[in-house]
């Protein structure tokens, strides 16, 4: 094993969460390198759809955005947006819906849309987008990203998103029969709803970790499972797989203007 | 009948003080050229609605085109949160700007009711969530049948759509490919239309019989302006300048050097000046 990066192991991580035969709807930034990871090692056949309409896309490199050209090129096919949202997403034929959030809660409830007041925000972040209805409408939900105290909150702002709401069975009394968050995966754990109380526990640390840098980087008091394990470290396969892809990528996407996919004329 | 014109003409035929228009792009063929002519042109108090508004929107509205945004996500793809925007959020810089905030599938159902002909979409949406808090237009109607509650918003019928596409034929027929977004359904939603292409060919001769083809009887107007959707991109045609992406973060950051870029690449510019920057791409 060689030396690897926190980031690294979040990424590798949170890609061990998907499996082969998963359907998952793919959020941008650190979900999507997770899940094309997990499609680079071990999940070749799993379908990752991003919400542009690219159904079982394989990029080569990872996208800047939900709808970059290798999506659709590399894709089994193309749906308009409308379709996207209303057959497949609705339609509940997606097993995992895979967020990122500016803001989270203990109970995995996400904020995407503004830091301060609604109407007079400190800032003004980019907002849901597909995300209210993904965490509702996919089977299950995971969930990527780096902990801070800024980004891990008692209290978020706003909720863009739904998790377990207020914890226990608060997300069954809306009405909504998907699972929601199942799994969190940050840069120095992973995390998992306690079964009564929904809240996120500790189930390991990343090798290295210890408890109180998790403690220190989140704005709630932390709660560990009974028997908290290590998150085997990366393998050097895993790893080999994931620096290429970043390589690729970064090459791709430096604004090398030869470097256009060849697909396009 | 589509009306064959210049982008000049059609911006000038077709858009108003006050309007609401839709430029829409899911990413993919976003019709920058038209937007600038808008800019040029200097429309104001319009009413922008988009699902996915970057740097085009951030341009028009640090330029004061716009009196409100409806929107599902506001952000430069890959790059971060759009400042112009913010500005006029936080600071209310060039003008207060008012906004209506949907999420995508809110916006997407919006659309495809307009297209329709509905008054209102239904779908199962904004469960726990709190836009539907802020946004008066976000309500709920009971399912008569299964007595399941769903989200209920309004349709969305432009006054204009706004769409760049791959080719049109003699005919005025339109072809989109690739990513095609929402722009079928803003068009067809909409009072009038604008479509700026890639390429006008002789016929559609071979292409899919599935193809996306909006038929000429449905558009109001058809402008030729190859790179039209720079720097996003034109599947087939060019591939996304992700360099000026990251580039507009600097440019937009402070309010002189934003205007500067405004007046020397928009206002002192031409539509012809698209073809340009996607030489090399």
């Amino acid at each position: 094993m060689s030396d690897f990066t926190p980031d690294e192991m979040m990424t590798i991580a949170a890609a061990r969460a998907l499996k082969n035969d998963d359907v998952c709807f793919v959020g941008i930034g650190a979900p999507s390198a997770a899940c094309n990871l997990a499609r680079l090692t071990h999940a070749p056949d799993i379908t990752l759809i991003y919400e542009s309409g690219t159904i079982g896309t394989k990029p080569d490199i990872l996208p800047l955005s939900i709808g970059d050209g290798e999506l659709c090129d590399t894709a089994l096919t193309t749906v308009p947006v409308v379709e996207m949202f209303r057959y497949w997403l609705q339609g509940g034929r997606i097993s995992v819906g895979f967020l990122g959030a500016a803001q989270l809660d203990k109970f995995g409830n996400i904020n995407t849309t503004v830091v301060g007041d609604y109407h007079h925000p400190k800032v003004r972040l980019p907002g849901g987008g597909g995300a209210p209805e993904i965490a509702v409408s996919c089977g299950e939900i995971f969930i990527t990203m780096k902990q801070s105290k800024r980004g891990f909150v008692e209290t978020i702002d706003f909720f863009t998103s739904m998790g377990h709401g207020k914890g226990g069975d608060d997300r069954a009394g809306h009405g909504v029969t998907t699972k929601g968050p199942s799994r969190l995966i940050t840069d120095l754990a992973v995390w998992k709803p306690d079964r009564d109380s929904r809240e996120f526990t500790v189930v390991s640390l990343h090798p290295g970790v210890t408890r109180g840098a998790v403690e220190d980087s989140v704005g709630w008091a932390v709660k560990f499972a009974d028997d908290v394990t290590e998150t085997p470290p990366p393998s050097a396969a895993e790893l080999g797989v994931l620096r290429d892809l970043h390589a690729r990528t970064r090459a791709a996407h430096r604004g090398d203007r030869k470097s256009g996919n060849p697909n396009h004329g | 009948m589509a009306n064959f014109q210049s982008l000049e003409a059609a911006i000038a035929d077709n858009l108003s003080d006050g309007d609401t228009v839709a430029f829409e792009g899911f990413t993919h063929l976003i019709p920058h050229a038209a937007a600038h002519e808008a800019i040029r042109q200097g429309r104001r108090d319009l009413t922008l609605i988009r699902m996915t508004p970057d740097i085009v929107y951030d341009q028009m509205i640090g330029m004061g085109c716009a009196k409100k945004l409806i929107f599902s996500f506001a952000g430069n793809p890959g790059v971060g949160l759009l400042r112009r925007l913010r500005d006029a959020v936080e600071n209310g810089w060039p003008n207060p700007l008012e906004i209506e905030e949907h999420s995508h599938a809110g916006m997407a159902n919006g659309y495809e009711a307009g297209a329709a002909g509905l008054p209102s979409a239904v779908f199962r949406g904004y469960i726990g969530a709190e836009l539907k808090n802020v946004n008066a237009n976000i309500k709920s109607v009971t399912c008569p049948f299964s007595g399941e509650e769903l989200a209920c918003v309004p349709a969305i019928n432009p006054d204009v759509g706004i769409i760049h596409a791959q080719k049109a034929d003699r005919q005025g027929n339109v072809l989109i490919e690739g990513i095609v977004g929402a722009q079928k359904e803003a068009v067809l939603a909409s009072s009038r239309s604008v479509v700026t292409v890639e390429e006008i060919v002789e016929d559609f001769a071979g292409v899919h019989p599935n193809a996306c083809i909006l038929p000429h009887w449905a558009v109001t107007a058809i402008a030729h302006v190859p790179g039209g959707a720079h720097p996003s991109y034109a599947h087939g045609y060019y591939p996304r300048d992700n360099a000026a992406y990251l580039e507009w973060d600097e440019i937009s950051a402070d309010r002189e050097t934003f205007k500067d870029w405004m007046r020397k690449n928009v206002l002192n510019a031409g539509p012809e000046i698209f073809a340009e920057r996607i030489k090399g791409l």
